[in-house]
């Protein structure tokens, strides 16, 4: 088994390798230079533009400039810089001074690293997360055990809605809701230290994938629920509690648990619209607004980061699965 | 017999050698159950419905979808007493007015053009593309099946809508960017993603489909692979196929709503000559920076993208019960 972990481990490179390669190229394939791509920003002239081509290392050709942000090179005082490698995404083009690391994992001063703008997206994603499993499964678990009352047909329904609509549209349907209408709280908290503000974000984000768990967990208990070991448990005159929490729900929820880590990475790299319409310090706003900056170090290196969440979160699904179901063993 | 026949004269068999029922064909049966789900025809009426409107946009809106009114922007729908910025509704503009005065229904009506193409086109692309590589990977095996392997390896690694944004934010202002008001590239990047899962799909298929026996008795007799695959392997994967383009259309709707919002569908277009004047997309966009002068803006594009995103969802879930294999009848 260690063997197959480290294979997919081993994997993630050339996958990663790939990505940054495919963004690369297709970042240098837009015209001009990063100096000229921002158009409401003061324009750089010629000779200065030149220097700054010098600085960032921009006058040598593409493939030594992607073999630098791979691998690293040789800045102009003849230091050796290292790259992706070493977990260096390269300088920001618009903010100048700082790499891109730096605008999303450090925190302000004297803040824990949770107040970082990764740290931001992270705790939306549990919290939207933790949402999703605290109300999606036992919704499931009620609706498998009423198969076909109107609890049943109800969840159902708006499990497909919250399945097939994108979080987007149902944010806005929330915030005409309860912030246009209703005035109960404000789109736009002054303040992200208080949990209230959280609540609304977390909830259009989380919906999707609540919906989708209680789906999950209610036809996995329905097939739990027909299985002989749940008729033993009952013939042999076990509590009803006893053989739900016991023997089905232990089981039922192996396929839920799985799906938590992958929608974890799909919250996290899902999350940059609901940022950007709650105007959540995120690393998804930044995200979106060096989208509007063309700020293409800060694009790349995000981009990277998410494919990179979204294979170890799949990855540790795997080890998940088999550490929880015995019955699974994976191929050498 | 004949004794038991001839004791009730009267009564005269039915002759059981010739049925006068016609037999129906799975693709027959499919249908009538596709016919006899609820939502799914709820869902066949929207998308018809959004059709229509895509056709006849220009002459459906009531006013053009360009046209500046001034004075009269930011108007509520023309139910609205008061809105948040003091302004009644005019019956005039049904849902409204933007920043600029123009009309939102009609806008909403001229946006279902971008939303429905983007929905028909590049699903078009992907499923033919997407079946006749999934059929060859699948029959022949070997260096193209490999390639189709590691492709989709890296590809779900690398999350769609990320790649889309790249693709579009670089190659936005290129002159691939510029045909077709940017439609163009949205096409293509849509399409080089989504191609790999129906590839992947039908490969599958194909798999377990080229071990039975009728494939086996056509290659006996010196069927050409061509003919195999056109006449005896496509029409056992057609179903799933079906299944997947009703669930890839409400999918690239949505994509093409997320990348609008982030301004990166549709270039925006003052040119009353123009077929695409606006997409949903945009007009969420619009909607957003308006939010608090008049949050209704964003209600009809939203809602609009909701419905024919859950229609077409009704109609892929009607689809595949009427054509799920395990229900059909053993041929």
């Amino acid at each position: 088994m260690a063997t197959y972990f480290l294979k997919r481990l081993l994997w993630m490179i050339p996958v990663l390798f790939t990505v940054a390669l495919i963004t690369f190229v297709l970042m240098h394939s837009a015209p001009g230079g990063p100096w000229d791509r921002d158009l409401s920003a003061r324009q750089v002239d010629a000779a200065t533009q030149k220097v700054l081509n010098a600085h960032y290392g921009l006058d040598k050709p593409l493939w030594r400039q992607f073999v630098a942000y791979t691998f690293g090179d040789f800045n102009q005082e003849d230091k050796f810089v290292c790259g992706l490698m070493c977990g260096n995404l390269g300088p920001s083009y618009r903010v100048r001074g700082r790499t891109v690391q730096d605008i999303l994992f450090e925190a302000p001063k004297d803040k824990s690293s949770l107040q970082s703008k990764f740290g931001y997206s992270l705790r939306l994603g549990f919290f939207a997360l933790s949402m999703a499993a605290v109300i999606g499964i036992p919704v499931g678990i009620f609706a498998a055990l009423k198969q076909n009352s109107w609890v049943d047909y109800l969840s159902l329904f708006i499990a497909t809605a919250g399945i097939s609509l994108p979080s987007f549209v149902m944010a806005i349907f929330l915030i005409i809701i309860f912030a246009s209408t209703l005035h109960w709280i404000n789109v736009i908290p002054r303040t992200w230290d208080d949990i209230k503000g959280w609540i609304l974000p977390a909830a259009v984000l989380g919906f999707g994938t609540m919906a989708y768990v209680a789906r999950l967990t209610r036809t996995s208990m329905l097939e739990v629920l027909r299985q002989d070991y749940v008729r033993t448990a009952r013939a042999k005159g076990l509590h009803e509690r006893v053989v739900v929490y016991r023997h089905m729900m232990r089981n039922a929820l192996i396929p839920v648990v799985t799906i938590l880590g992958p929608s974890l990475a799909a919250l996290v790299t899902g999350s940059f619209i609901i940022e950007t319409m709650f105007s959540f310090p995120g690393m998804g706003r930044e995200y979106v607004q060096a989208i509007s900056r063309r700020d293409y170090s800060m694009i790349m290196g995000t981009t990277l980061i998410y494919v990179l969440l979204v294979s170890v979160a799949n990855l540790t699904v795997d080890f998940l699965y088999v550490f929880i179901d015995p019955r699974i063993r994976l191929e050498e | 017999m004949a004794e038991i026949a001839g004791s009730q004269p009267d009564k005269v068999l039915p002759n059981l050698t010739r049925l006068n029922v016609r037999g129906r064909g799975p693709w027959q049966e499919a249908w009538g159950r596709f016919l006899r789900n609820k939502a799914s025809i709820v869902g066949l009426v929207i998308v018809l419905f959004f059709m229509l409107l895509t056709v006849f946009a220009s002459l459906v809106a009531p006013h053009s979808p360009l046209k500046l009114n001034s004075g009269k922007s930011f108007l509520p729908p023309s139910w609205v007493e008061k809105s948040a910025t003091n302004k009644t509704g005019d019956p005039q503009f049904l849902l409204g007015t933007d920043t600029l005065g123009r009309d939102v229904l009609s806008r909403v009506m001229y946006g279902s053009r971008v939303s429905m193409i983007v929905g028909f086109v590049p699903t078009f692309i992907i499923i033919l593309v997407g079946t006749l590589v999934g059929l060859m990977a699948g029959y022949y095996g070997g260096r193209l099946d490999n390639f189709l392997m590691r492709l989709t390896d890296i590809m779900y690694g690398f999350p769609d809508l990320l790649f889309f944004i790249i693709a579009l934010v670089s190659l936005r202002d290129t002159w691939i960017g510029e045909l077709m008001s940017g439609l163009f590239l949205l096409f293509c990047a849509l399409a080089i993603v989504n191609w790999v899962g129906v590839a992947r799909l039908v490969r599958g298929q194909v798999l377990s489909l080229k071990e039975k026996e009728f494939i086996e008795a056509a290659r006996s007799i010196g069927v050409k692979d061509s003919r195999i695959m056109l006449r005896h392997l496509l029409p056992n994967v057609l179903g799933p196929i079906i299944v997947l383009t009703a669930f890839l259309i409400p999918n690239m709707i949505i994509t093409e709503a997320i990348l609008g919002y982030l301004g990166l569908g549709l270039k925006p277009t003052t040119d009353p000559q123009a077929f695409f004047v606006t997409s949903w997309g945009s007009l969420l966009l619009e909607g957003q920076s308006a939010i608090n002068a008049q949050p209704l803006l964003l209600l009809a594009p939203a809602i609009c993208v909701a419905l024919v995103v859950l229609a077409f969802t009704f109609i892929g879930d009607g689809l595949r019960d009427a054509l799920d294999p395990r229900m059909r009848g053993t041929q």
